[in-house]
Parts: structure tokens; C-alpha cells; sequence
């Protein structure tokens, strides 16, 4: 009692702990210490001597984190060859150049300007991003901890200072400041609580233990003059392994993971913990665990450069093309061309030198004919999709009110990517549910209580409800009543066993407890049947755990830290029923029991042992002496383990138990049965004389020797009944998981979490349903002494994969579904070179994959298994710090945001609040998006097509001279002005159905994931359009005009008029290509394009009244010379008609044969028919799905079959009877 | 690439007012026309019903127009000098005056316009079109500014205006008409656009200096006119667009009748024999669609030709396989159920 805070403290857990916390400090000099001085064995750290660490050659990095990718030197020439690494920005550089000298057809200014535009922009993205990471890293290195400053003082200092060898001292809730060896904690027996959820994602708390020698360092002055030496491993990723020696009062101890406390992880339920920094900084595991950043590009962007390569190809072939021209004409025409006076030319026009005059040509060929591909497009593009963005930003539909967050799309370079998604890796806790348990329903005694019903059932119900009507819909319009419907319908109801009470809203005023039902509440338990029963259930509830209460001043109750979520449960449970738990001390569970309306009174149990929970043995028991002194035994566990436990006399209520339990599975709920037995006093002295025997062995079998005695004791026991808990789905998850598989989407869950738990949460959100074909590959424990143990695990993995592979190939119901779940460890040897392709195949053959107890490293590497094994594009969702590796590695991350690690968030490309948002970002936006971008991409390509070429087909009549038919200015304006605004909209507006209809059909995403809009032919179709099109403008342009006059007033057409004329077309004909391509029309549309053709006349207009010196030929060109001339007008609509004719045919054609979906749609909404034909409509949202295995609609398909088939039979044996 | 949440909180700033607003939630009222197969057949019929007649009429005012071609570069060069005519029009001391008739095939209306056409003169050549200085001819002040004129921007040390090969290379074969022994006028006012006259070409600049240099390019000026009333310079200014392209030299404002002769007398001196060009003298009346060119007319044609067959097409699709609108029996999953 020296220090506050130390009261309960006093416990010496290892007393009760059974498994993990007792292992007795192994003197490893007189045996053989493992060696630790070959390689990857280097570390030596000197505890409480960290100057020793400020040389060579123990000098370790320090605890400084960095994880931007410049700094204030580096940015700018680092960012600038980031920039420059894109081939076409290297191109653009090199035109700016080269524009500085007289070879450039255009003036410098209009090269470099826009070069600046785009590369600055996209610098200033990369600073502004890496100063965030920055800012980021600064806060953690910042944030402050108590460290030993030499004489037994401790002070508060930044994280960044901390060196190898410090002594640490951590209070409760901060985190680790680099891996640790943890020396002593608030606790005698030296454990201390860890909460690594930002390195695995498991929610529970994890127990480590300090080696027995450095328990008396438990004090600030204790370290005044401690010192050891640690030798262990260098710096890896592995998180779940630790091999060192400790060296220490000339003694060597063994090292392993459960004394290391792990950067990032956070200390619970303890005071405080004294530990040694032994890696430090981007040493530490986590850190070493974090994969960089890659900079992400999605398909479409990369199918862009192939195009650009063909267009660039296009370029170098035309300007060679013209360049040997220019060299023929300048050799074999020039010298007679007096005109030009040839003898006194430059070196770009020397008929002397036709060589040197045609490179120099070459160059200017390049730049004029860059209009093939121009940088604008690069500026429309990252503006519309910086637009595209803002949409997503703002949409309110995807705006969390709770937290406030708003939808956010952190790149958005990857906006269209969300559209061809198909496979989504997801992880569970925190991201599917909230990680909070709620005690929703028991079955005691065989009765079932609790009259809530889990979100699953609810909205299972919904489901079958409107099924039903849909059902029945059917059956009367076809005329067709194989049976009386009436009675078909009640009876599913029947069966279902789910009425209207799903309306009922669930209201829950505690925190973790939902269950609704009278009979149990306020003490009316009593009056039940087997009143001693519930007794019984309640005091299991409160007794058989290992949390520890904590009195809440506001409320006056207790919460309770547990080690997991469940536990916590299950004792606000006990505590509303009746039964608080309110004080624990070394050997005793206090509980005040209020029975009926009576005063509480306070129960002492005393605690014997605590035979504690391990995912091997799936159950814990405590073993307790009560008022009376009766020895019981108190049991909770997986059902499965309790039901071979039972005696014969306690399997009374095991067959409605049974029932219920399934009941409760399918409801989606995690279940645990309850049981107990009464011992002797001599039959458990005996066993525990035995038992403390046991513990005490030294030796590898004592791990194996201890759970025998175990299961002697958690024998006969006496089943109660068995709980059933909600792991609280996060808001619409499940509907979402639906939408998205019929979205066509595949799902797969990461987590760190245990298997069990990963295949409740697969049942919880119908990844996972009853009648599913569960494939479990696992790893048989083989002798881990074994040389070959690995090689048998992988043989025997490869087998299990064969087998099932086999089973799903031989399966011949079109609806069986097949689930895959398979644990980290297998996953280890699956994920492995040689078999990871079985793997995968086994994998994609399955409706649902989950992988369970995964660390983030295993979660990036599936990742990219998908990724690169099926060549589809991936998203990764995930939470928390765990999670950003896969994150990083999926084509696209999203990060949910509204938790308290931001990590995940940071990491991502899109953040959203809830995981229901993932539907609408990617089947309204992700689709949108995606047909936005490939159709502005392709319309982009072909107006630049129809405009650059007619340069080209000019040149050949100026001797390929490099004299363009235009003015400087309309080709400055072209991809500025008149042609920029109307795709822009078509990038940012342009919606082929609206939101809802996207919902409604989520068939409809199915175009991006096949790429409906930007495949080869499409591309090459619009480039042919292009090519047809600058041919269609030029030849008929030239011809018009040709050498008679234009004018009745007999003037012929210069230059100035044939290029202005030809540039009217253009212009024309682009913009009404962009309308006819358009199918969304708001007045931004129509603004836009009309506004383009207009400003273009304004322009003309403009330009023509500037002075002479400016304008030049183009001086009052329009008013002067075009405008009055009828032909102006009537070549600009024949070559407009012309260049859009084909098209229109083309798309009519297709419309009209082979509509795709959305043209479908576009008419039944067009004529109003939804409305109309409501019937219609309704079929066909309810058939526009994918073909889909998970979900509640499978579910609820699989259950309105399995309904159907029994009612036939019924229908059918009552026929019978009829008839007979 | 954060470009996202940069721009996301500029354009929330931006559009606070607007934020919920049916824009930000894209939800504008927006007009979504569809392709009908009335509708493509009636745009297709409409532009054939618009075409065919402009086609037909242009083909008339084609056919309207009367035009004599007379090519005389090589008929106008004396049968001795044949195999060298380069050597015969570099050879000053030869009369360079080559007289021919022509006769009137039609009736032809004043304004007549009387055109040279040269053939293979790369007048849009970069080098060449470059070669100017729109400076020094609007403003008599900047007569030395000769800048981009290279190589002919000055001679003897001494600018010259207007300067640059364009100028220099400027045509210089004339033409006199007669017509039965009395002279046809040809008025060689008003040949150039009048914003030209008014706006580019000085009334204070005079040609000085021109063709002064070692070699003499085509015309000589006569220094005592402005420039803006050297009418002929800015015709020839105004670059053509083609290798072949026609002038304006002037217009007979008289009526020409049918097989009327008429006797023509060239000055033959612009050398277009170095570079194989042609020359030809071009007598031109107008329609309100300028010149003889049968070539608008036949492309309307062929345009609305081609609508009137795709409307045709489209009408036979829509009798012989018509797709009820909005038809759900050809959404993917109804067409091939399973299968996607």
C-alpha cells in the first residue's frame, strides 16, 4: 500500500493462472543456451546504459520515426523526378525546350506555361501530402513518456528520444514507445495487460509475463544501478516471435515473445510497467511491418499510357513521315524555288544540307503535331477527377451524422478504379462489427429466454416479408395456383417463426445488454420452473471469468475490464439479472446477489482455480468454494467441447439446448454453453495436490501434463444452458455484404481474430449460412521437434486443398456454396511459392473466404495473392493499424474512419465512416465514375485525332514546310478553351442512370469489372472516329475551297480564311460528337458545349477587331470575310454532318440490335414504365443481380427453397389423404 | 496523390452555400433524351431533306458561273527559247509581250473577275510565310523595323519597305484586254479587302529601297504610292493557302457576250519556270457562292444521299426487327439468364 494505485494490485495472478502465466525462469547456464552469435543474431543491448548505444558499433537507430518520402532538400529535385518518370511529361519538358529555340512552330510561352501548370499542381499535391505525414509523424514522436534519467530519477521526455537500452516507464493507457522488454509491472507477479489491437486487430487483451529475476525492479529507484546485457535477434516483422538471452546477475535467461511489449501496443488494466527499449525507431516491429506507400494507378490510367504509346508511335510516324518530305522537297525542290532564296537559307532550310535541315525539322514536327497528345489532357483529367472527388466528399448519403464524418476520397487518381472492383478483402473487427458484444438471448434449462431478435433475424424477415409478397405476386399473374396461396403464405410465416414483431425498435439503456424478456427481469426468475437452474446460469455468469471490476463513480455500478468483449458481456448480464460482481481479491470473487426485490447481499466465492481459456481448449472453468463450502466447478465453453463433457445425469436439457443453440447460430449470435459440477472435497484436494505437482514440473511436457489434469476435472459435467451474445454488426453491413455480392462483388474477411469468432461473424453478416459447405484447412499439430515438421504440414496443407478442390469440381447442385476458412498459421505454408496458386483457385472457387488469425503482414501478402493471381482489380477495407499493409497493397484502400486510430485512415485512398458506404461508393460512384473517365479518355483522344492529323494533312501541301493552316491562337485554344469545358462536364456530370437506379441494379456494375467502356475495341474505335474525322474536315474543307472564289464579291481564300473555316468545323463537329456522346443533359451540359461553339464565334469576333498587328490575317476575318459568305456556312453543317454521321449510325445501330443494360433501363425510365408497370419493374430489379452464394438474399433463397420443398411434400402427403 | 482532400476543403469553402444542394448531391434536373429509332430515323431523314435541295442548288450556281482558263506559261514563250525557257525569262533584253485571243463560251455578267493562277508555288511555305514585318508596313515610323524579314530585309546597308521575301517575290505579268480593237477596261480598284487597305497597309508608307538588292525578286513599286493603294502587293500579301492558288488581278466591268473574242496582251515576266510552275489567266464571273466549283454541291448530295439511304436502313430495322423501348426481355440477365 506505498503507492496508490497498487490496492489491487496485490494480486498475484500467476496463483490462479493456469497456462499462460506460469512458467518458471529457466537457468540456461548449466544447459546449453541457444547460440546467439551466428547472423540475424547481432543485437546487443545494454540495459540502463544507452550512451554505451550513442557509437559504434552498438549504435541502433533511434526512436525517431519517419515515414514521409522527402524532406525540405530532397523534395524538389526527388518530386521533380517523380514527375518526370511519366513519359509524356518528359516529352512535354523537352517540347518547352526545344520551343526556347527557332525551330518551334508555336512561341515558347504557350510550351512551358502549361508545363509548369501541370507539374507544379501535381508537386504541390505531393508536398502538401508529405507535410501531412509529417505533422503526423512529429505528434508521435512527440508524445511524451517517463524515462530513466540516470540516479533512479524517471522523467518525461519525447518518444524521439528514447535510445536502446532506456529504461522506460509506462502507465496505464499509453502505448509502448518501441519494443520493449517489459522488467516488472504494477502487479507482484510482474504481468501486465497489452492491447494490441493496432498491430492485429484482436480486441482482447493479452497477458505477457517478466522473467522472475527482474520482479524486485519494481520501483523508480530500483534502476539506480541496474544494468544487463540483452542479446537477441535483429530487427524483423515477425510480431508474434522473440528469441534472446538475458544477462543478469551473472545468469543467462531465456528470452522469449511473452516478455516483449510491442511499439504500438497499449497497456491496459495495468498501472504501470518498467521495460528496457531493445528496438527502436524503424527497428521496431511494427515499423517493420509497414510497407511503403506505394503511389497507386488505377487500370484505366494504365491502359492510358499504352494508348499514349501508340499515339506517341502515331506522332514519331508522321513527323518522320514529314521530316523525310521536308529533306526530299528542301534537296530536290528548294534550289528551284527561287521565291525562297534558297542560297541564303539557314540551317532549317539549306537545300545544301537536306539531312541536317530534316532533323531539325524532325524537332519541329514533334511539337507541332503534339496536339495528338496534349498536355491538356493531363490538367482535364486531374481536374475532372479532383471534381469527381469533391462529388464523392460532398455526398450526403454517405455522411456519417454520428461521428460527423463525411465520405473522403484522399487520392483521386483512383476514382474510376472503384468501378471495375471485384474482389473485396475486408477486415472484421472495428470494420464489419463494433467490437461490442451484447447479451441478447440464454436458453436455461431448456427453455429458451429472450424475446429479442439479432439484426440478422430482423432483417432475414424483411427479406422473406417482401419475398413473399413478391413470391406471391408471381404465382397469381401467372395463373397458375399449383396451390392456394393463402395458405402457402402463412404457413412460410409459420415457419419462419418471425412475425411483425421485427418492426419493434430495439432500445438498449445498458451498454452490452439488449435482452428483453420478463420473465427473467426484475427478479421474476425466481417464479420460473427451475428457478435453481438460473441461479446456477447467473452465477456462472458472474463467476467464470478472469475480469476485473472497476467501480464507476457516475453510475454507481461497476464496469468490468475483461479480455475480451464476451466476458464483458456476460457480466453486464449477470449484473442487470441480479448477480453484480463487485470486487475481486487474490482468492475471492465477491458477488451481491439480489434476489427478487429483496436487499442485495454480498456472496463470497473463493476462487481455487482458474483453468483459463485458450482457443485449444475453447472453454474455461473456474473452480470455487462457496458459502456453504461446496466445491464447484463452473464451466463455460464452445458447445461442442461442453456437450462430450457431460455426465449422464447432466444431459437433461441437451436435446432443446441443442435446438436452441442452433437457433441461435443461425440468428447469427455467438454461442457459449454453461455447465457445472458439484465436487467432493476429497475428490478435489486430491486432484489438486496432483495438479500443484504438475505445475511446478519443469520441461516440455508440462504444457500437455497441465491440460490432462485439466480435462480430469471438466468431466460429468451438468449442462445449465448456453448464452448467446451479438457481436454487434456495424449499421447495414449485412444488407451491404448482399448488395455487394450481387453487385457481383467477391468478399473476403482478414482477421486477426480466432476462428470461431471469424465464422459467428461470417454467419452474422450471411458470408457464412447453414447448409454452406465449410472447407476448414488447418494445420495438424504435428511434433514441432519433427526436421520435418514443415514438410509434412505443407504435404498434408496440399492435400487438403486437392481434396476440396476436388469436392467443389465433383459437386453437381448448382446451388451449393462453398466457404473457405482457413488460420494464419496454414496460411503461412498456403501463401508459400509453390502452392499459393492452388491455393488461390481453391479459393476463387468458393462463395466466401475467410482467413482467421492473420497478422497484417499475412493480410498484405493475400492481398497481393488476389491481386496479381487473378489480375483483378482489389479493395481492401480495414480499420485499424493492422490493416494498412493491405490497405497499401489493394489496388485501392479504404479506410473507415470514425474510430480512434487514424493509421488505417492514412494509409487509405478513400475513407468512409461505415462499412454500408462501401455500396454506394462503389455502385453509384465507382460506377459513374468509371464510365465518366473511359468515355472522356476516349472522346479526349479522338477530338485531338481529328484535330492534330488535319496539321499533318497540311503539311503535305506546304512542301512540308511546318506551316500550320491555323493561327497560333486557335490552336492555343483549342485544348484550352473551345474544346475543354464540354468533356470537362462530361467527366464531372454525365450520369447513364441515376443513383437510385444504380442501387436498384446492381447488375449494372458489372460493366466496369468487365470493362464494357474502355476495351481495345472501343479505343480504337473512337480513334478510327478521329482519324475518319480529320479526314472528313480537311478534304472536304480544302476542296471547297480550292483555288476559285469563296466570295460573290470574287475574293479568293487565303490561308487565314481555309484554316478559320476548317477550325469552324472542327469546332462543330467535336462539340456536337460530345452532345450525341452525352447522355445526361443539365444546363452545365448544355452551357458547356453550346457555350464552346459560341465562345469560338466571340472569340473569332473578338480576335478579328484587336489590332491588325496582333490578329494579323485574322483580322476582322469573320465580319469582313467569312460571315457574308454563304459558303462559310453551309461547308462548316456539311462537314459537321459529315464527321458526325457515321457515329450517330454506329450508336443508333447498336441501340437498336444490342442495347446494353443501362440503354434498357434508360428507356423503361424514359417512358415512365417503372411507374407504369410496377410489377415489371420490381421482377427486374429482384432478377439484376449477380448470380450469388453469401448474402441474406442466398440465405434467404436457400431457406424459401429448402420452405418449398417441405410444403411440396406436405402439399402432396395431404393430397393423398384427400384422395384417399 | 492527395489531390482529393486538398481540393475537397477548397471547394467546401467555396460551396458551403451550395453543400447539400442538388448540384453537390448531383441531382440536378437534367433532360436525358434517348435514342429513338423515330428519332434517328427522322435526324436522318431531316438532314437528307435539308441536303439534297442545298446540293442541288449549289450544283446550279455552279453550273451559273462562266470561267475561261487560258494557261499561257509555256505558250507565251517564242519556239526558240522552248527547250530553255528559264534562260529566256532570266534574259531581260527579250520583249517579254505575247498577245492571244480567247473567245467567250457563254454569256458572261459584269463583274468579270480576272484572276492569275499559279500552280506549284509554295506560297505557304513557312520560310516564306514568316518572311514580313507587319510593323513596317502599317506604320511609316517603323520603316527599319525588318525584323523576321530575313533574308530580304535590307539591301545596300539601307532597309527596305516593305520588306521579306513575300513582297519581294511579288507577281508581276500584266494583262490588257480588247475586245473588237477597243480596249477592255480592267479596274484593278477595290481588288483587295478594304480592312487590309484601311487597317494593315500605311497610308504614309512608301516603298523604299525595293528591289534594290543583288537580285531581283519580281515586281518593282512605284515609290510615289502609298502602300495602301498598292493594290496588287496586298492581294499577293495575303498568302494562299494551297500550292495552287488563284488572284484577283482585276474585274471587267463590262458584259461579255457569248463567242465574243477576245484579244489579251501579257507581260510575261514572272519566272515560274525555274520551279515547273504553271501560269494561267483565269476570267471568272461569281454566284452568291463564289467561283465554278462542282464539288459543294456533289458532296451535299452525296452527304444527304448517304442520310436519306441510313434513314432507309434504319426504317427496315425498325419494320423488320422492331425492339419495343424499354423492352425488358433484352437486359443481359434476361438474355442469356445465368450467364453473367
Amino acid at each position: 500500500m506505498a503507492r496508490p494505485g497498487r490496492r489491487r494490485d496485490k494480486l498475484r495472478w500467476s496463483k490462479l493462472y493456469t497456462f499462460s502465466c506460469v512458467r518458471p525462469a529457466v537457468l540456461l547456464d548449466t544447459e546449453n543456451p541457444p547460440s546467439l552469435q551466428g547472423p540475424g543474431f547481432s543485437r546487443v543491448v545494454y540495459c540502463n546504459q544507452p550512451r554505451v548505444h550513442r557509437k559504434k558499433p552498438f549504435r541502433y537507430p533511434s526512436n525517431y520515426i519517419s515515414t514521409t518520402k522527402y524532406n525540405i532538400i530532397t523534395f524538389l529535385p526527388k518530386a521533380l523526378f517523380e514527375q518526370f518518370r511519366r513519359v509524356a511529361n518528359i516529352y512535354f519538358l523537352l517540347a518547352a525546350i526545344l520551343s526556347l529555340t527557332p525551330v518551334a512552330p508555336f512561341s515558347a510561352v504557350s510550351m512551358i506555361a502549361p508545363l509548369c501548370f501541370v507539374v507544379g499542381l501535381s508537386m504541390a499535391k505531393e508536398a502538401l501530402e508529405d507535410w501531412r505525414r509529417f505533422v503526423q509523424d512529429m505528434k508521435v514522436n512527440s508524445r511524451k513518456v517517463s524515462i530513466h534519467k540516470g540516479g533512479g530519477k524517471f522523467a518525461y521526455k519525447p518518444w524521439q528520444t528514447i535510445r536502446v537500452g532506456d529504461i522506460v516507464k509506462v502507465e496505464k493507457d499509453q502505448f509502448f514507445p518501441a519494443d520493449l522488454l517489459l522488467m516488472s509491472s504494477s502487479y507482484d507477479d510482474g504481468i501486465c495487460y497489452v492491447e494490441t489491437m493496432n498491430l492485429d486487430g484482436e480486441t482482447n487483451l493479452k497477458v505477457k509475463r517478466c522473467l522472475e529475476a527482474t520482479l524486485p525492479l519494481d520501483d523508480n529507484t530500483a534502476f539506480q544501478d541496474f544494468s544487463a546485457i540483452i542479446r537477441c535477434e535483429d530487427p524483423n516483422p515477425n510480431l508474434y516471435s522473440f528469441v534472446g538471452n538475458f544477462e543478469y546477475d551473472q545468469q543467462v535467461f531465456a528470452l522469449d515473445p511473452s516478455q516483449i511489449l510491442l511499439r504500438d501496443s497499449k497497456l491496459r488494466n495495468t498501472s504501470y510497467v518498467f521495460g528496457v527499449a531493445i528496438f527502436t525507431g524503424h527497428d521496431s516491429k511494427v515499423m517493420q511491418n509497414a510497407t511503403s506507400s506505394p503511389s497507386k494507378r488505377s487500370r484505366i490510367e494504365k491502359k492510358m499510357d499504352q494508348i499514349i504509346y501508340i499515339l506517341f508511335t502515331l506522332l514519331v510516324l508522321i513527323s518522320l513521315i514529314s521530316s523525310i518530305g521536308f529533306a526530299v522537297k528542301t534537296k530536290y525542290g528548294m534550289p528551284e524555288w527561287w521565291y525562297l532564296q534558297p542560297l541564303r537559307t539557314t540551317n532549317l532550310f539549306d537545300p545544301s544540307q537536306p539531312a541536317l535541315s530534316g532533323i531539325f525539322h524532325l524537332v519541329t514536327a514533334l511539337i507541332l503535331y503534339g496536339y495528338l497528345l496534349p498536355i491538356s489532357l493531363y490538367v482535364s483529367i486531374e481536374l475532372v477527377k479532383v471534381l469527381q472527388a469533391m462529388f464523392i466528399n460532398q455526398d450526403i448519403q454517405m455522411y456519417d451524422e454520428e461521428t460527423g464524418k463525411p465520405a473522403q476520397a484522399r487520392t483521386s487518381n483512383l476514382n474510376e478504379e472503384l468501378g471495375q472492383v471485384d474482389t473485396i478483402l475486408s477486415d472484421k473487427t472495428g470494420t464489419l462489427t463494433c467490437n461490442q458484444m451484447d447479451f441478447l438471448k440464454c436458453s436455461i434449462a431448456g427453455v429458451s429466454y429472450g424475446i429479442g431478435s439479432s439484426e440478422v433475424e430482423i432483417a432475414a424477415a424483411k427479406q422473406m416479408a417482401s419475398e413473399i409478397s413478391g413470391a406471391h405476386e408471381r404465382v397469381s399473374s401467372s395463373q397458375n395456383p399449383w396451390e392456394n396461396n393463402a395458405f402457402r403464405t402463412s404457413e412460410i410465416e409459420l415457419e419462419s417463426g418471425i412475425t411483425c414483431k421485427i418492426d419493434k425498435v430495439r432500445k438498449s439503456a445498458v451498454k452490452g445488454f439488449i435482452f428483453e424478456d420478463n420473465r427473467l427481469m426484475e427478479g421474476n426468475w425466481s417464479k420460473e420452473a427451475s428457478a435453481d437452474v438460473i441461479l446456477l446460469f447467473f452465477r456462472i455468469l458472474a463467476l467464470c471469468h478472469t475480469a476485473i471490476p472497476e467501480a464507476n463513480e457516475e453510475t454507481g455500478s461497476f464496469n468490468y475490464e475483461s479480455e475480451s468483449p464476451d466476458e464483458g458481456a456476460f457480466l453486464v448480464a449477470a449484473r442487470e439479472f441480479g448477480f453484480e460482481f463487485c470486487k475481486r481479491t487474490q482468492s475471492s470473487v465477491f458477488v451481491r446477489e439480489r434476489h427478487s426485490s429483496s436487499h442485495p447481499i454480498e456472496r463470497e466465492f473463493k476462487v481455487l482455480n482458474i483453468l483459463e481459456f485458450n482457443s485449444k481448449r475453447k472453454r474455461m472453468s473456474v473452480i470455487v468454494r462457496d458459502e456453504s463450502d461446496q466445491i464447484l466447478l463452473l464451466c463455460k465453453g464452445a458447445d461442442s467441447i461442453i456437450f462430450d463433457k457431460l455426465s449422464k445425469n447432466g444431459r437433461i436439457y441437451e436435446e432443446e439446448t441443442c435446438k436452441h443453440l442452433c437457433e441461435y447460430g443461425e440468428a447469427g449470435l455467438r454461442t457459449l454453453a454453461l455447465a457445472y459440477r458439484k465436487l467432493e472435497e476429497s475428490e478435489y484436494s486430491a486432484w489438486n495436490t496432483e495438479f500443484l505437482k504438475v505445475k511446478t514440473t519443469i520441461g516440455p511436457e508440462r504444457d500437455a501434463l497441465l491440460e490432462n489434469m485439466a480435462d480430469l476435472m471438466e468431466r460429468d459435467l451438468i449442462l445449465v444452458g448456453a448464452t448467446a451474445v451479438e457481436d454487434k454488426l456495424q449499421k447495414g453491413v449485412a444488407q451491404c455484404i448482399d448488395k455487394l455480392a450481387q453487385a457481383g462483388l467477391k468478399i473476403w474477411v482478414l482477421t486477426g481474430d480466432k476462428m470461431e469468432t471469424a465464422i459467428n461473424i461470417g454467419f452474422a453478416c450471411s458470408l457464412l449460412r447453414q447448409g454452406m459447405k465449410q472447407i476448414c484447412i488447418s494445420t495438424t499439430t504435428a511434433d514441432p521437434l519433427a526436421q520435418d515438421a514443415k514438410k509434412v504440414a505443407k504435404e498434408n496443407i496440399s492435400l487438403q486443398i486437392t481434396n476440396a478442390s476436388q469436392m467443389i469440381k465433383l459437386e453437381k447442385d448448382p446451388h451449393a456454396a462453398f466457404a473457405l476458412i482457413i488460420d494464419g498459421k496454414t496460411l503461412s505454408y498456403a501463401l508459400e511459392e509453390d502452392m499459393r496458386y492452388a491455393f488461390l483457385n481453391l479459393a476463387v472457387d468458393c462463395a466466401s473466404v475467410i482467413c482467421c488469425r492473420v497478422s497484417p503482414k499475412q493480410k498484405a501478402m493475400v492481398t497481393r495473392l488476389v491481386k496479381e493471381g487473378t489480375g483483378k482489380t482489389t479493395l481492401a477495407i480495414g480499420d485499424g493499424a493492422n490493416d494498412v499493409g493491405m490497405i497499401q497493397e489493394a489496388d485501392i484502400g479504404v479506410g473507415i474512419s470514425g474510430v480512434e486510430g487514424m493509421q488505417a485512415v492514412m494509409a487509405s485512398d478513400f475513407s468512409i465512416a461505415q462499412f454500408r458506404f462501401l455500396e454506394r461508393l462503389l455502385v453509384v460512384h465507382g460506377h459513374w465514375c468509371y464510365k465518366r473517365i473511359a468515355q472522356m479518355i476516349c472522346y479526349f483522344f479522338y477530338k485531338n485525332i481529328a484535330f492534330g492529323l488535319t496539321l499533318f494533312y497540311f503539311e503535305a501541301y506546304t512542301g512540308f514546310s511546318g506551316q500550320s493552316v491555323y493561327d497560333d491562337w486557335y490552336m492555343l485554344l483549342f485544348n484550352v478553351i473551345l474544346t475543354s469545358l464540354p468533356v470537362i462536364s462530361l467527366g464531372v456530370f454525365e450520369q447513364d442512370v441515376s443513383s437510385e437506379v444504380c442501387l436498384q441494379f446492381p447488375a449494372l456494375y458489372q460493366q466496369g469489372p468487365k470493362n464494357l467502356f474502355f476495351d481495345w475495341y472501343r479505343i480504337l474505335g473512337w480513334m478510327a472516329n478521329g482519324i475518319y474525322s480529320s479526314l472528313a474536315i480537311f478534304f472536304l474543307s480544302i476542296n471547297i475551297f480550292y483555288n476559285q472564289a469563296f466570295r460573290a464579291g470574287g475574293q479568293t481564300a487565303d490561308m487565314a480564311a481555309v484554316g478559320t473555316t476548317m477550325f469552324t468545323c472542327i469546332i462543330w463537329a467535336v462539340n456536337i460528337q460530345i452532345a450525341l456522346t452525352m447522355s445526361h443533359f443539365t444546363w452545365i451540359q448544355h452551357l458547356f458545349v453550346w457555350g464552346s461553339v459560341a465562345t469560338w464565334y466571340l472569340f473569332l469576333l473578338g480576335y478579328g477587331i484587336t489590332s491588325p498587328l496582333y490578329s494579323r490575317n485574322a483580322y476582322k476575318i469573320l465580319i469582313e470575310a467569312l460571315a457574308p459568305a454563304p459558303i462559310y456556312w453551309v461547308s462548316t453543317f456539311l462537314v459537321t454532318a459529315a464527321c458526325n454521321m457515321p457515329y450517330l449510325a454506329h450508336i443508333s445501330y447498336q441501340r437498336s440490335v444490342n442495347p446494353l443494360d443501362h440503354h434498357v433501363i434508360q428507356e423503361i425510365k424514359y417512358y415512365g414504365k417503372d411507374v407504369e408497370d410496377r410489377h415489371m419493374w420490381t421482377r427486374e430489379r429482384s432478377k439484376a443481380r449477380q448470380e450469388t452464394k453469401i448474402g441474406f438474399s442466398a440465405r434467404v433463397d436457400a431457406k424459401i427453397r429448402q420452405l418449398k420443398g417441405k410444403l411440396q411434400k406436405k402439399y402432396s402427403s395431404m393430397g393423398v389423404l384427400q384422395s384417399a | 496523390m492527395n489531390s482529393g482532400t486538398v481540393a475537397g476543403l477548397w471547394l467546401r469553402l467555396l460551396l458551403l452555400p451550395l453543400l447539400h444542394s442538388r448540384f453537390t448531391q448531383q441531382e440536378l434536373p437534367a433532360c436525358k433524351p434517348i435514342l429513338t429509332p423515330q428519332w434517328v430515323i427522322s435526324a436522318f431523314a431531316v438532314v437528307s431533306i435539308i441536303f439534297v435541295p442545298i446540293g442541288v442548288a449549289s450544283l446550279l450556281a455552279s453550273r451559273d458561273v462562266v470561267e475561261i482558263v487560258y494557261r499561257y506559261d509555256s505558250d507565251c514563250v517564242p519556239a526558240s527559247w522552248a527547250s530553255d525557257k528559264l534562260a529566256y525569262i532570266q534574259n531581260p533584253n527579250i520583249s517579254k509581250t505575247c498577245t492571244r485571243t480567247l473567245t467567250v463560251p457563254k454569256r458572261m455578267k459584269s463583274p468579270i473577275y480576272v484572276y492569275y493562277q499559279l500552280d506549284n508555288f509554295y506560297q505557304n511555305h513557312r520560310r516564306y510565310v514568316k518572311s514580313r514585318n507587319d510593323w513596317q508596313l502599317r506604320d511609316a515610323s517603323k520603316a527599319n523595323d525588318t525584323s523576321g524579314c530575313d533574308p530580304e530585309d535590307a539591301a545596300g546597308g539601307n532597309p527596305i519597305v516593305p520588306c521579306g521575301l513575300i513582297a519581294w517575290s511579288l507577281f508581276n505579268d500584266t494583262y490588257r484586254f480588247t475586245v473588237s480593237n477597243s480596249n477592255l477596261p480592267v479596274n484593278k480598284k477595290g481588288i483587295s479587302w478594304k480592312s487590309d487597305r484601311d487597317h494593315k497597309f500605311g497610308k504614309d508608307v512608301y516603298p523604299r529601297n525595293f528591289q534594290n538588292g543583288t537580285v531581283i525578286g519580281g515586281a518593282k513599286l512605284n515609290s510615289s504610292i502609298p502602300l495602301s493603294e498598292q493594290e496588287d502587293l496586298i492581294v499577293w500579301m495575303r498568302t494562299a493557302a494551297l500550292p495552287t492558288f488563284r488572284k484577283l488581278y482585276g474585274k471587267i466591268e463590262v458584259d461579255l457576250q457569248a463567242n465574243q473574242t477576245i484579244t489579251v496582251t501579257i507581260e510575261n515576266y514572272y519566272n515560274t519556270y525555274e520551279f515547273g510552275g504553271k501560269k494561267k489567266l483565269v476570267l471568272s464571273t461569281a454566284s452568291w457562292l463564289g467561283g465554278k466549283n462542282d464539288f459543294l454541291g456533289l458532296a451535299y448530295l452525296i452527304v444527304g444521299g448517304l442520310c436519306f439511304f441510313l434513314a432507309a436502313v434504319f426504317t427496315i430495322i425498325y419494320l423488320v426487327k422492331p425492339r419495343k423501348l424499354g423492352d425488358p426481355t433484352y437486359l443481359s440477365w434476361n438474355r442469356n439468364p445465368g450467364g453473367h
